[in-house]
């Protein structure tokens, strides 16, 4: 027994030390990082008083500081961005949910010889690359493709301004839809598919139709599927910031992009680690959340 | 008027036919019984008569309205599933309360009433308790309880004794019985137990290959059974082939392979030369030391192959001097049978002739 245990150990211990290493160092590198003065061509400013000439004088910025959170707190257009990306990850989840419920009840309640190769060709987007299939949403969203053009003659024919569907909310939202969809389908299906039938049929046995059949069997139910599908599409979608920056317009910076800017733009490393730890504590809070809700209250 | 009323019904599943055109008739406050082994066509008949299933042809009755096509949920027949079906996520009190919801009792009134259905279980302990920490007993009991508070016209039950173990079984059925005078709903109980059909109904269908192959109560089924194969399924019973050699007005001669001849009283329909068989139940069978023979009237004698002790009971086989082998069922509490005989022991068997029947074979 005592052997077996050891085994155990020895063999968790390698993947347990490098998510733990790989996960705690870099954190911890951010969060030093985010109390310290940005460098002047980027990086970071030095820990101690450089040794300076008199004609360069001293810029004063070295040592630990506050001023990213500072800076964080003062501007409300930073709120406003968080906000936004809660929005946009919100709205994403529910139209996940929405469009991935149907699809998981279908697969789950077809022949047991059909189910793996749905499940197949709910994955198959994965086999080509993300940044390809985003921007063949860029060309079929774009103003000389047909689908514009439909789009668009269709809206005129009933009287409406043609529309720009490229650079615009919209596309963000497809484009987020779009790639996390099979996040939310997968755990909804492997919840529905456990669902024993004979509770159905003893609903409507007992005087339960269609409708009540599915909100009061089925829904509360599945919701430890709804929980952990929405995890993985809310949290990947509210630090993203691929989809935003291609198929996106200029308003439409998520905190993903405005992180990425502060590294590779404006060189502001204290402010982007900032704000990836604000980022990290939302998701925390929200997973927090999900895991709680998630958590089946009926031991199967 | 019959209160459910099945009427030439027929179901089909490809070419195989699963209920073979049925008619039977229910009265009001009965506990019926569906018996027959698996695959007999009893469980898709529960189906139609709950509404999952709908007949090929043939009609359905219930108080005299055609219900084939009306939907499980308008009919007012509710179903005790095999597994229970309890709902996983709800409390003891929110399944019982289910089905008041489904008609849109009011709240109070749904309260009193789950309240009084789960004391009439003795389930009032666990109201907030969930299906999952529940005994098998328990969650059958919830399963009554839900299935009976909406007053259903009919209940169905799916073999729902099926999971418990045998002696909580048979406070269930004790259980059942009283649950049934006291509410004096309609049962239809459907199960391949024929000890349990016999223990709980007043009547009794057997079905076999998607026919019903008699109806009766238990004492007719097990006493009097219509043919061969409800003699056989129903209990241990003795069969020996026999040809009827001569029949008059008032009796009837058989010829039993390798056993003589035998007298009966005559039966209707039979010839002649008709062939069959004589069936005669092991405890009517008696069975006596060998010394005895001279004092008792047709007498077979022959030897213990085999004994099978189960307390109250012990089963004998014999196997008689012309190859025949007979079971015979001895109380061991009789003073008189107290005996054991051991294998190999030769012995004398008799039964009391009005015991045994003819059961002529149809084509």
């Amino acid at each position: 027994m005592n052997k077996f245990r050891l085994t155990r150990w020895l063999i968790s211990l390698p993947p347990t030390l490098f998510l733990l290493i790989f996960f705690a160092v870099p954190s911890l590198i951010m969060i030093v990082t985010s109390f310290r003065f940005p460098g002047e061509y980027g990086g970071l400013a030095p820990l101690t008083a450089p040794e300076t000439t008199a004609a360069e004088g001293d810029s004063g910025l070295y040592g630990m500081t506050l001023e990213a959170y500072h800076f964080f707190f003062s501007d409300i257009l930073y709120a406003e961005i968080f906000l936004k990306s809660f929005v946009v990850a919100t709205t994403s989840t529910l139209i996940c949910l929405i469009m991935a419920y149907p699809v998981a009840m279908l697969i789950a309640q077809s022949a047991k010889k059909y189910r793996n190769l749905m499940i197949l060709l709910v994955v198959l987007p994965f086999a080509s690359n993300f940044l390809i299939r985003i921007y063949a949403w860029m060309i079929i969203l774009g103003p000389e493709s047909a689908f514009s053009h439909f789009i668009n003659s269709v809206l005129q024919a009933f009287g409406f301004e043609p529309v720009m569907m490229l650079f615009s909310p919209f596309a963000v939202l497809v484009g987020t839809v779009y790639v996390h969809l099979p996040f939310m389908i997968l755990p909804l299906y492997t919840n529905l598919e456990k669902h024993d039938p004979v509770l159905l049929d003893a609903a409507q046995d007992l005087g339960a139709n269609r409708w009540q059949r599915f909100w009061l069997v089925t829904w509360p139910q599945s919701l430890p599927g709804v929980f952990s599908g929405s995890a993985l599409v809310f949290i990947p979608v509210l630090g993203m910031f691929a989809i935003p920056d291609i198929l996106g317009g200029t308003g439409d910076i998520l905190i993903g992009n405005l992180i990425k800017d502060q590294f590779l733009g404006t060189r502001d490393w204290p402010f982007g680690s900032t704000l990836s730890i604000m980022l990290m504590l939302a998701v925390l809070c929200v997973t927090g959340l999900f895991t709680l809700l998630a958590r089946p209250r009926v031991p199967r | 008027m019959a209160l459910l009323e099945l009427r030439n019904v027929i179901r089909r599943f490809g070419d195989f036919t699963a209920v073979d055109n049925v008619s039977l008739s229910i009265q009001a406050g009965e506990f019926f019984t569906l018996l027959g082994p698996s695959g007999c066509g009893k469980t898709t008949l529960l189906r139609m008569i709950a509404g999952f299933d709908v007949p090929d042809s043939g009609q359905i009755l219930l108080d005299g309205q055609d219900i084939a096509n009306t939907p499980p949920e308008k009919r007012p027949i509710h179903t005790v599933f095999q597994s229970y079906a309890l709902f996983p996520h709800m409390t003891v009190a929110d399944n019982v309360a289910f089905p008041l919801k489904m008609s849109k009792v009011a709240p109070a009134e749904i309260k009193k009433r789950m309240e009084k259905a789960l004391e009439e279980v003795q389930l009032s302990r666990f109201t907030h308790r969930f299906p999952h920490e529940l005994s098998g007993g328990q969650k059958q009991r919830v399963a009554f309880a839900r299935g009976l508070i909406n007053r259903p016209r009919l209940l169905l039950m799916d073999e729902p004794l099926g999971a418990l173990d045998a002696k909580l079984r048979e406070d269930m059925q004790r259980e059942l019985i009283n649950l049934q005078k006291e509410v004096g709903i309609t049962f239809i109980f459907v199960t391949h137990s024929q000890d349990e059909a016999l223990a709980l109904s007043q009547r009794i269908a057997v079905m076999n290959l998607g026919n019903i192959e008699q109806i009766g109560t238990p004492s007719a089924i097990y006493g009097t059974p219509a043919n061969r194969f409800i003699a056989d399924f129903i209990g241990k019973i003795n069969l020996m082939e026999a040809r009827v050699t001569q029949i008059s007005n008032t009796a009837m001669t058989l010829e039993i392979n390798g056993l003589g001849t035998t007298v009966l009283p005559p039966k209707k329909e039979i010839q002649a030369g008709d062939q069959g068989v004589i069936a005669i139940r092991p405890e009517q069978v008696a069975v006596h030391a060998l010394a005895k023979q001279a004092e008792i009237p047709h007498a077979h004698t022959g030897k213990v192959l085999d004994f099978l002790y189960v307390g109250d009971v012990t089963t004998y086989v014999i196997e008689l001097d012309s190859g025949i082998q007979i079971e015979a069922l001895l109380a061991n509490s009789s003073p008189g049978r107290a005996r054991f005989f051991e294998v190999d022991d030769p012995v004398i068997v008799s039964w009391p002739q009005e015991a045994a029947q003819f059961l002529v074979d149809r084509p």
